[in-house]
């Protein structure tokens, strides 16, 4: 680098050190002078943070949830909520089942044979609204259940070990509410029962299952911390809310009502306890069968017969986490809801980071800077590190209070904000001011592409908010919505995915209910690639253009 | 008016960008559409929710936004220029300049979204009915079904709208990137926190009052009975919107120095 290009750097720079650290510092120093000065630029990332909380906080305080019954008191907010159960791990948890139990004291076993699972759903054919009260039909929900399990206590939340015949899912080991461990394939009838066993040997429970009784298969061994000597163990059966299978039309139009799951078991023994012959039941977290919860007609057929050597349960509900959207039974918010404002703040930091570099064409200043520092492709970096870095302060700042204070309101309006790990929290907070330091990354180089503002401002928004917006309408069938959100920079937005999708609860892969096709790392890392394939050919097309 | 016109005419055809964008604004919006007319099946037996009229205009929401850059383009570029002090220098009757660019634009863009509206309903009415989207099923693709001929005409207007919406934000701001990021943020915003408000009663006046929800309810062929807003109101608000934006906008170019 010659001294004279040295000297111009320095006088951009207004700062007098050693002339023998000239070098990329300095390049960033007069970078970092050239965007502070322009006072519309330092507004518009102010305005893009302002922007960020003020709509997430606007989206956050107006859901609101009213409640109360025709012609009596209307509650709203947080008087509406139920009982809110958590999970061994913290996470909020539905834990409604029938459950046909007995108190198993120190070590033993149960072993079923489960000879049909039959049930019944709201009557919601050709796509109409749920008709609830207008009857049932018959048929099963993809994750109705119904089996043995060995659990902590009768309390909604407590730890369990379950094994279970599943709608279409065939046999699972479920635990905890987030473990799932696939068994047996296929359904149970009577021409192809499946035997059931699960094992307790002090705190670690072991599921077996078996398609004949004789040849049993381990399916998977869970270790429940802190399970007291006696435990509640028996039959259950459960059924959650039933959609229409329009799963791969987007989640818009799920049209879901209740439903409810009977299993049929015979060959019961528990072993390892004193041998009694009584079943208590109980409808677990109002899980007796459907309509006989709160609300419900009064004097509901008991979910639990005994005929003979045969035992028959009938159940509604889950056992299974929380999830965002009408999966749940609770009206839940994600972390992330209180982040919808970063995408009119993208747009903003975009703006201004495209700018960064066209403006440089626009006065001609482009000319003086070449000649500063004849690097072109350092020119880029800099800028580029330059409009990241602010974008990411912006963007740290304005989701950090977007979040605590959304969180807040979703509260007191009655939503339950599904808690996640401190972790995970700072994953969603940190990873939205990273993918907004990307889109100003891949604006600036878009910018030196294309030096015109217009057309690199628009490429840069359109391709992020465009596959999240046709994601989220009806428009698509799902799979194609799914594909966009994995090949275009709109995958970033998968780092803000607080809640994992679990397979055990049907949702719709809807990024409006916080749900991504890909994970958060591999979502992010698809915005990076488009990033840097973007500052690639500009600093292919800087050195080989003339500026 | 018509030396205005004529002058206006000479400066888009004589420069490439215009013209690019209008070729623009035609690929995408049709390369979209097929695309997802291509994409999409409904396989015998399962219920498929698909507005087909909708669907085979999904290149709109691409489209618009080239709409946007040419008609931007066309203002701000006479300000970054400083083409803009000869242009008022030679016809001082400011509302004249610029109710001849307004014409002039969307007239273009009329007749690019015109192209671009037919071949994607002819891609949709070519391709969906072999997806399993057949009248027999009560799926309507042709442009003699009354409701896609409406979507169809609609979306030209609402193509000729959202350029005079974008021409009116750009004479107020006189910055091509503040007001490209102005009119994108007014365009895809409100779609998007539609989806995440769950109040129903901001819900109904998203739908009903903000540019695209409202506007781009003239696509609607199937549930017409659950919109917020009839189509034509809907493209009526769009209509609000732009007028409005027009209006301020020749307003600041009256009032203020060039």
């Amino acid at each position: 680098m010659t001294t004279h290009a040295i000297s111009m750097q320095r006088a951009g720079a207004g700062a007098d050190a050693d002339a023998g650290r000239a070098g990329f510092g300095w390049l960033l120093r007069s970078e970092w002078t050239k965007f502070r000065t322009v006072r519309g630029w330092v507004i518009g990332m102010i305005v893009a943070g302002i922007l960020t909380v003020f709509f997430g906080l606007f989206i956050a305080g107006n859901n609101n949830t009213a409640c109360g019954s025709p012609g009596g008191r209307q509650l709203t907010g947080k008087a509406c909520l139920p009982y809110i159960p958590h999970g061994p791990g913290g996470e909020v948890v539905t834990d409604s089942f029938n459950f046909a139990h007995q108190p198993l004291t120190g070590n033993g076993t149960i072993t079923v044979r489960v000879i049909s699972l039959t049930g019944e759903h709201a009557d919601i054919t050709g796509g109409h609204a749920a008709r609830v009260g207008s009857g049932l039909m018959p048929g099963l929900a993809a994750w109705s259940k119904a089996g043995i399990i060995i659990k902590q206590s009768l309390h909604q939340g407590s730890a369990y070990a379950a094994m279970m015949v599943t709608g279409s899912n065939g046999v699972r080991m479920q635990y905890n509410y987030t473990g799932d461990t696939a068994g047996l394939p296929g359904k149970v009838s009577a021409a192809s029962p499946r035997w059931l066993r699960l094992t307790r040997s002090g705190d670690t429970i072991t599921g077996y299952d078996s398609a004949d009784g004789t040849h049993w298969t381990q399916v998977g061994t869970v270790t429940l911390t802190g399970l007291p000597t006696t435990v509640q163990v028996g039959l259950f059966a459960t059924s959650p809310t039933y959609y229409v299978t329009n799963r791969s039309f987007g989640g818009n139009s799920n049209q879901g009502g209740p439903s409810q799951a009977t299993g049929a078991f015979d060959d019961v023994t528990v072993s390892g306890t004193p041998a009694r012959a009584k079943w208590d039941d109980t409808a677990v977290g109002g899980g007796g069968p459907a309509g006989s919860g709160p609300g419900g007609p009064a004097g509901a057929p008991s979910g639990f017969t005994k005929a003979g050597g045969t035992y028959t349960v009938t159940g509604s509900g889950d056992i299974a986490p929380a999830t965002p959207g009408p999966g749940s039974n609770y009206p839940t918010a994600t972390l992330e809801q209180s982040l919808v404002g970063a995408f009119i703040g993208l747009i903003a930091i975009v703006v201004v980071a495209a700018m960064f570099f066209t403006a440089e064409y626009r006065r001609g200043l482009i000319r003086t800077t070449l000649a500063a520092t004849p690097r072109r492709g350092a020119v880029l970096a800099a800028k580029a590190i330059v409009a990241g870095g602010v974008a990411f302060v912006v963007g740290l700042v304005a989701s950090t209070i977007a979040i605590a204070i959304g969180d807040h309101l979703e509260t007191e309006h009655g939503l339950v904000v599904l808690p996640v790990s401190v972790l995970t929290e700072i994953r969603v907070v940190v990873g939205t001011a990273a993918m907004l330091a990307v889109a100003a990354v891949f604006a600036v180089a878009l910018g030196a592409v294309l030096r015109r503002s217009a057309a690199a401002i628009t490429i840069a928004v359109v391709t992020v908010v465009l596959p999240f917006l046709l994601a989220t309408l009806n428009v698509f069938p799902s799979g194609v919505g799914n594909w966009l959100l994995r090949v275009t920079p709109a995958a970033g937005l998968a780092i803000e995915q607080s809640i994992p999708n679990y397979r055990q609860v049907a949702s719709a892969i809807n990024p409006a209910m916080g749900y991504y096709p890909l994970s958060p790392y591999a979502g992010f890392a698809v915005i990076c690639a488009w990033a840097a394939a973007a500052l690639a050919l500009a600093v292919y097309v800087l050195r080989r253009r003339d500026a | 008016m018509l030396d205005a016109l004529h002058a206006e005419w000479t400066k888009l055809r004589t420069i490439s960008g215009p013209a690019w964008l209008l070729v623009g604004v035609v690929a995408l919006t049709i390369g979209v559409g097929v695309a997802a007319v291509g994409a999409t099946h409904c396989p015998a037996g399962t219920q498929c929710p698909v507005d087909p009229a909708k669907l085979s205009l999904t290149g709109i929401q691409f489209g618009q936004a080239v709409v946007a850059i040419l008609a931007v383009l066309t203002i701000c570029n006479e300000y970054s220029t400083g083409m803009i002090r000869v242009t008022l220098a030679a016809m001082p009757r400011r509302e004249v300049v610029f109710g001849a660019k307004a014409i002039v634009v969307t007239g273009l863009v009329l007749v690019a979204a015109a192209l671009a509206v037919l071949g994607s309903v002819l891609a949709g009415h070519l391709i969906l009915p072999a997806h399993g989207f057949t009248a027999a099923r009560g799926f309507h693709t042709s442009l003699s079904y009354g409701p896609n001929l409406r979507a169809a005409i609609g979306s030209v207007l609402y193509l000729g709208l959202i350029a005079l919406l974008s021409l009116g934000i750009a004479a107020m701001v006189r910055d091509s990137a503040v007001s490209i990021g102005a009119v994108l943020g007014l365009l895809y915003i409100f779609p998007i926190f539609l989806a995440f408000v769950t109040n129903t009663t901001w819900q109904h006046r998203l739908e009903r009052w903000t540019p695209t929800n409202a506007g781009l309810t003239i696509e609607d062929t199937t549930g017409l009975h659950s919109l917020a807003i009839s189509p034509w109101d809907g493209l009526g608000v769009l209509a609000i919107w732009a007028g409005a934006a027009l209006l301020a906008g020749g307003l600041a170019l009256r009032l203020r120095d060039a």
